[in-house]
């Protein structure tokens, strides 16, 4: 102890009972244990538990299956033929799901087909307890994935002064302006001297600004 | 016959003591360790906070497998846990609570209790020696190394209070025992306190079960049972160690009510103390063995026999 009392930078003594100090004012205060089984535990928002399935979205396009790094994702699928909807019409195909799967013995959980899914057939679920005594029970068919579906959260509020969402702007911002020039594109390699007076008047105002410092030099 | 009844009462009594305290000391460093390090602790074994955690340790230990190993010198390596715990139930009997609490009341007590309480590290080496294996022969050695180094200052504390008290029995020394004592005595208290958290191999003098060095030292080949009665032997050291220092420093069953409630006041105040040395344990690293050795004869020994000149001079004036 003479030895240590030397050695971190003078304090010596007063270090050994810092200490003493702080495990007396540890003991003072809470204890920082989460009783999980009995309390449940606080998860952060948008927790990655477990992967859902919304069946109803998925078009069995397979892109979460092949780009799933470890190959954990399971998709077998058929096509059905839907008659024509109009007299003469043209049949039409689409894929029915017949098996999706997943086997979380596997995932690491790096949610690349939940990024990928150009449908949104795929969600993280922060529902964590789906522990097997057997390494096997861990593959999960569709029907398992789609029961995780309702404790999927909503998502996230954006910030308060991001950009709104590009479906939202969308849908909401004014049409775009109809330029009433419906003889441009074929004018652009024959022009007319008429209309090619009728838009100089926009873009003169334009042009000086840049024009001015070039002349200058 | 009524004497035979009188000594078994009495052995009963002792026993119980020893069986229940360690246990009470051992729940105690279970949930002050765990709130100091921020946790909780055991919190189911007998519903309330755990309290039945170390009975079902004992439940489990008893259900393990007790293996001695094949080199072993079989008879030594399976009598050592008895040699590491009698000593201290030897002691509890001689400590007195108050007057009248006590097992049996020897005219030289805290010689008798000293004795017996070096005794236990025989076990440890007996242990060591027996298993056949060098980790524990390493940690037996490191608990001699300490015994003997430790065993000094200890005693030349106590034969300064015996010289204070003018009295070898633990009884007269809590009897002529002054508040005053506190200030004066403080240096030998200290070194008591020191040496006795080494004698038991504690932390921060845990050296001979040092785990991270020496795997857990003389009690490696231990299993079952007989590594539960070494863990026990050390509860039942602090507990021994901690009635002593109440009784030799702090007045042992002196406070208000002492008629009634005398024993009362040294358990309390010895558990004071084995809080003191769990914190201990809690908040400070390893000493390396040859920082302990230097703690003990450069620092210890000097202190403690400053404090036995200061006593023998003031014992002179004031005679």
């Amino acid at each position: 102890m003479s030895q240590q009392a030397k050695k971190p930078g003078g304090i010596g003594i007063p270090g050994i009972l810092k200490g003493l100090a702080t495990t007396a004012r540890t003991m003072s205060k809470p204890a920082h244990t989460a009783e999980y089984p009995d309390a449940p535990p606080h998860l952060p928002p948008r927790s990655r538990g477990v992967i859902a399935l919304l069946e109803e979205n998925c078009t069995s396009c397979m892109l979460c299956a092949r780009e799933c790094p470890d190959w954990c994702i399971y998709i077998d699928s058929h096509k059905e033929t839907i008659p024509a909807t109009t007299p003469g019409g043209r049949e039409r195909q689409r894929n029915v799901l017949d098996r999706f799967a997943i086997d979380f013995s596997l995932c690491m959980y790096c949610g690349i087909c939940i990024e990928v899914c150009p449908f949104d057939a795929l969600h993280w679920s922060p529902e964590f307890e789906y522990a097997e005594l057997d390494i096997r029970d861990l593959l999960h068919e569709k029907d398992r994935l789609g029961q995780w579906m309702p404790t999927v959260p909503p998502p996230s509020a954006l910030d308060e002064h991001s950009a709104e969402a590009a479906e939202i702007g969308a849908t909401t911002r004014p049409g775009r302006l109809v330029r009433t020039t419906p003889a441009r594109p074929p004018a652009s390699r024959a022009t007319p001297a008429g209309q090619q007076a009728e838009s100089a008047p926009d873009t003169a105002p334009e042009t000086p600004p840049e024009t001015a410092p070039e002349t200058g030099e | 016959m009524s004497d035979a009844v009188e000594v078994t009462l009495r052995a009963v009594g002792v026993l119980a003591a020893f069986l229940v305290l360690p246990l009470l000391v051992g729940q105690t460093e279970h949930k002050v360790m765990a709130h100091m390090q921020g946790r909780l602790g055991p919190m189911y074994a007998g519903g309330f906070h755990g309290w039945a955690q170390l009975v079902a340790d004992g439940v489990k230990f008893v259900q393990k497998e007790d293996i001695t190993p094949a080199a072993a010198d079989r008879r030594i390596f399976r009598f050592a846990p008895a040699v590491a715990l009698v000593p201290y139930l030897v002691a509890l009997a001689a400590i007195p609570l108050s007057p009248d609490v006590v097992a049996a009341d020897l005219p030289a007590s805290a010689v008798f209790v000293l004795a017996a309480t070096a005794v236990g590290i025989l076990g440890t080496l007996m242990a060591g020696w027996a298993s056949a294996n060098k980790y524990s022969l390493l940690g037996a050695m490191r608990a001699a190394a300490q015994l003997l180094s430790y065993e000094l200052p200890m005693v030349l504390a106590v034969a300064s209070v015996c010289l204070a008290a003018g009295s070898l029995s633990l009884s007269g020394i809590a009897a002529a025992w002054s508040p005053w004592w506190l200030v004066f005595q403080l240096p030998g208290a200290v070194v008591f306190l020191v040496a006795a958290v080494a004698e038991l191999q504690r932390p921060p003098f845990d050296m001979p079960v040092a785990d991270s060095e020496i795997v857990f030292g003389a009690y490696t080949e231990y299993t079952g049972l007989r590594f539960a009665f070494f863990l026990l032997g050390e509860y039942a050291g602090i507990v021994v160690m901690s009635l002593l220092f109440a009784v030799l420093y702090l007045g042992g069953w002196r406070g208000l009510f002492s008629d009634q409630l005398g024993w009362l006041w040294t358990l309390l105040k010895g558990f004071c103390i084995a809080v003191v040395v769990i914190w201990l344990r809690v908040a400070w690293p390893r000493l390396r063995e040859d920082q302990l050795q230097r703690l003990a004869w450069l620092v210890l020994v000097p202190l403690a026999l400053a404090q036995l000149a200061i006593t023998g001079v003031w014992v002179v004036t004031t005679a």
